[in-house]
């Protein structure tokens, strides 16, 4: 129990590694700061695309989204930081994450959105256009309004996903906050850091689970 | 509301007026539109004129919504063509987002926007088409919604509205942008029959103002008082038109006098 | 070699780099041992995440107070905390209490936990969905609270979550990729080692299009099912 203690709770060697934390924590910040509202929008991109009347639009969206669906977001970031260098592309640790989560959630975020558009009756946007409402206007003012509100608890849920998922920068050194606990690790011998930053990733994204709990159940009343 | 409800209604029929000395305001000539093998509309001829009220009926399936929805183009028609004011609607050249403001469409399921307030319906194109300002757009969609009789349920959201308030604002959207022809398909088929009066009075009143109305309706009664001429419809051709008294009265047609018996009884 | 390099035309040259076919066939073989790995990995993860799933949603069902607090919280903290944080936690804290994992079994464990924790929360909506009437027609015909749950509400609620659990099955098992930080030899593991001793960038194309052979049927069936689920909805 006491081995337990101190492998997993030490306070002391947690206290030590705050500052290297606090410091993670502003990159895990930063990386969603730039991450979520890029996927947000390219998700929108995305969903309009595969929705496209024309198949030859259409099909390569839906090929693309596909394809970004069943590859490991893991892969794809390796594949974006020590692949492209090979052709003469060199991002850097951050570029590379950007790159890699913006090909990634445009999949997953578009896939919601599109469900969403999916989700509005027809009449709405007849009746937009039979007002005189370009296709352009009828999308934005008339039918993702009402499609984001129907799939909002999709898209918390996703974007918890995605905050999630920036601690797989470390694998490319990006110091965000799970990078920075395992280094606090690797000189302390000691899990108390990674615990430290699992308790931060909790008081973050406990409440956004509770939310879309409650998101649910509200949609499915 | 300073002037009177009617007024922009009232102003518009002095230039219908005017245009009826040039003839139709509506004009459908050789409309063709199919959906592959199947076609629905085989040759459709139709002159409207300023202020006149059409009612077209006929069986289901017989192209009635296809009809209305190939004059602002929700269909596009397979060929023929859709003149509106003298202007060829169906031309390539076209802004077809201009030429919709002067065409108002009711829908049978009303089609509000559930998000928007009753008010946010109708000036959502005041503000974004007809690019008003936003006080304009607003006292323009307030007087709309006097005119079918809910001034006071500008607030209120499409969930919070019976079926009948709800087609009322569909119509209110519609006028708003003063059009010069407005379709109507089934605008009272989606509703318990006792709300369906209210809907009727609105049209009236529409009608009084001297606007060009299209309608698509089992409303017989409605039509027999109301309309200045009915076109019976059947397999995607007109088989039979005039006015109500004749239509009805005295059908020339066989398939005519077989539909009013059938939705006479 | 450099020569040969200013030859050729962007085309052969991104082959070349991407698809370099000795490289490919030096490699193959431990792409191909890595694939089993995440082939075994998926597979049990599937099934136990599942399961366990299942298990504490029916548990769920019992309403014990004092339990349903400690399902709820497994199932939000699991939610919640970032599989890598606890692969590195397992990996790497436990051996010092007395307790050493592999990294096979440490990503198994994290992920069907994972995977757990989301199941749990899919089949409980599914068996809050079925009508109250269904529970009562069953209890009224006698049969106990277990068997109207396992034979009358659960073949109910299964059919719901098929589509939001086949989407969130697929997002957990990529994770498999993970253990490739703690040494997992899976195909991502194999694919770095083999990257770094060829220094070529084929063997990462050729993890890619292994992720891909092996996801991308699930994730077409996942959006088959979604489209046929709405279907029947509409
Ligand atoms: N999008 C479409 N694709 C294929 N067929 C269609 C389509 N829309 C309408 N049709 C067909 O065209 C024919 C005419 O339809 P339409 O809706 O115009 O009839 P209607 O006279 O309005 O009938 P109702 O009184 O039932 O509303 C029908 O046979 C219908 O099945
Ligand atoms: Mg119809």
């Amino acid at each position: 129990m006491d081995a337990i203690r101190q492998q997993f709770f030490d306070f002391d060697i947690m206290r030590q590694a705050w500052p290297m934390l606090l410091e993670g924590l502003v990159m895990t910040g930063l990386i969603c700061l730039v991450v979520i509202p890029i996927g947000l929008l390219a998700g929108i991109g995305a969903a309009l695309l595969s929705l496209s009347e024309r198949r030859i639009v259409r099909w390569p969206s839906i090929a693309f989204v596909d394809l970004f669906r069943a590859l490991p977001p893991i892969v794809l970031l390796i594949f974006v930081y020590a692949g492209l260098p090979f052709a003469g592309i060199r991002p850097s640790p951050f570029e590379a994450v950007a790159i890699a989560f913006l090909l990634n959630n445009a999949a997953y975020y578009g896939e919601i959105y599109r469900a969403g558009i999916l989700s509005i009756g027809r009449g709405q946007s007849e009746a937009a256009r039979s007002t005189g409402l370009g296709a352009g206007q009828t999308m934005l003012y008339v039918v993702l309004p009402q499609a984001v509100r129907n799939v909002l608890p999709d898209l918390v849920s996703n974007t918890v996903e995605v905050v999630k998922l920036t601690s797989i920068a470390s694998v490319v050194s990006l110091a965000e906050l799970l990078y920075q606990a395992d280094m606090a690790r690797s000189v302390t011998y000691n899990a108390s850091p990674i615990v430290a930053a699992a308790g931060i990733y909790l008081v973050i994204l406990w409440p956004l689970v509770r939310l879309v709990s409650r998101l649910e159940r509200r949609i499915a009343a | 509301m300073t002037r009177p409800s009617t007024s922009s209604i009232a102003a518009d029929r002095l230039v219908s007026d005017a245009r009826a000395e040039r003839g139709s305001i509506l004009e459908l000539i050789a409309l063709h539109k199919s959906y592959g093998p199947l076609d629905v509309l085989k040759g459709i001829d139709l002159k409207v004129k300023p202020g006149e009220m059409v009612f077209l009926i006929g069986p289901s399936g017989s192209g009635k919504s296809t009809l209305l929805r190939c004059c602002n183009r929700l269909e596009e028609p397979t060929s023929g063509a859709v003149i509106v004011e003298g202007e060829d609607i169906t031309a390539p050249s076209v802004d077809l987002n201009k030429a919709r403001r002067r065409i108002g469409m009711v829908f049978q399921s009303f089609n509000l926007y559930p998000h928007k307030t009753a008010l946010g319906n109708v000036t959502l194109a005041l503000v974004k088409v007809s690019r008003l300002s936003r006080a304009a757009a607003r006292e323009k969609a307030m007087a709309a919604l006097a005119d079918v009789g809910l001034a006071d349920k500008a607030a209120a959201y499409p969930a919070e509205l019976s079926g009948g308030q709800q087609q009322r604002v569909a119509i209110a959207r519609a006028l708003a942008l003063e059009p010069k022809v407005m379709l109507f398909d089934e605008p009272t088929s989606a509703l318990d029959p006792e709300l369906v009066g209210d809907v009727l009075d609105v049209m009236r009143k529409v009608r009084a103002a001297g606007m060009t109305m299209l309608v698509v309706s089992h409303e017989m009664r409605f039509a027999a008082e109301a309309a200045d001429r009915v076109v019976f419809m059947d397999g995607g051709v007109i088989v039979e038109e005039g006015p109500p008294s004749a239509v009805f009265g005295a059908p020339r047609e066989a398939r005519t006098q077989a539909f009013l018996s059938r939705v006479k009884h | 070699m450099d020569e040969a390099a200013t030859t050729m035309t962007p085309g052969e040259r991104f082959i070349e780099t991407y698809f370099n076919a000795a490289v490919m066939e030096r490699y193959l073989p431990a792409i191909l041992d890595g694939f089993v790995v995440t082939l075994q990995l998926a597979v049990l993860v599937v099934v136990s995440g599942i399961l366990l799933g299942l298990a504490l949603a029916c548990l769920r069902a019992y309403r014990v107070r004092p339990l349903n607090v400690l399902i709820v919280c497994f199932a939000d903290i699991l939610r919640a905390l970032p599989p890598l944080v606890l692969i590195l936690i397992a990996y790497f804290g436990l051996p010092n209490v007395g307790v050493s994992l592999s990294a096979f079994a440490v990503i198994w464990i994290v992920l069907t936990l994972a995977l757990a924790a989301f199941a749990e929360e899919i089949f409980w909506a599914g068996i809050l969905s079925v009508a109250p009437g269904q529970w009562q027609a069953a209890r009224s015909t006698g049969l106990s609270f277990t068997q109207t749950l396992l034979s009358v509400i659960l073949p109910q609620a299964v059919r719901l979550t098929v589509p939001p659990l086949t989407n969130r099955a697929i997002a957990v098992t990529k994770s498999t990729a993970l253990g490739m930080v703690i040494g997992l030899s899976d195909v991502l593991g194999a694919a770095t080692t083999a990257q770094s001793f060829s220094g070529s960038a084929t063997p990462l194309m050729m993890a890619a299009i292994a992720y891909v052979i092996l996801f991308l049927p699930f994730v077409v069936v996942a959006r088959w099912l979604e489209s046929r689920f709405k279907w029947r909805h509409a």
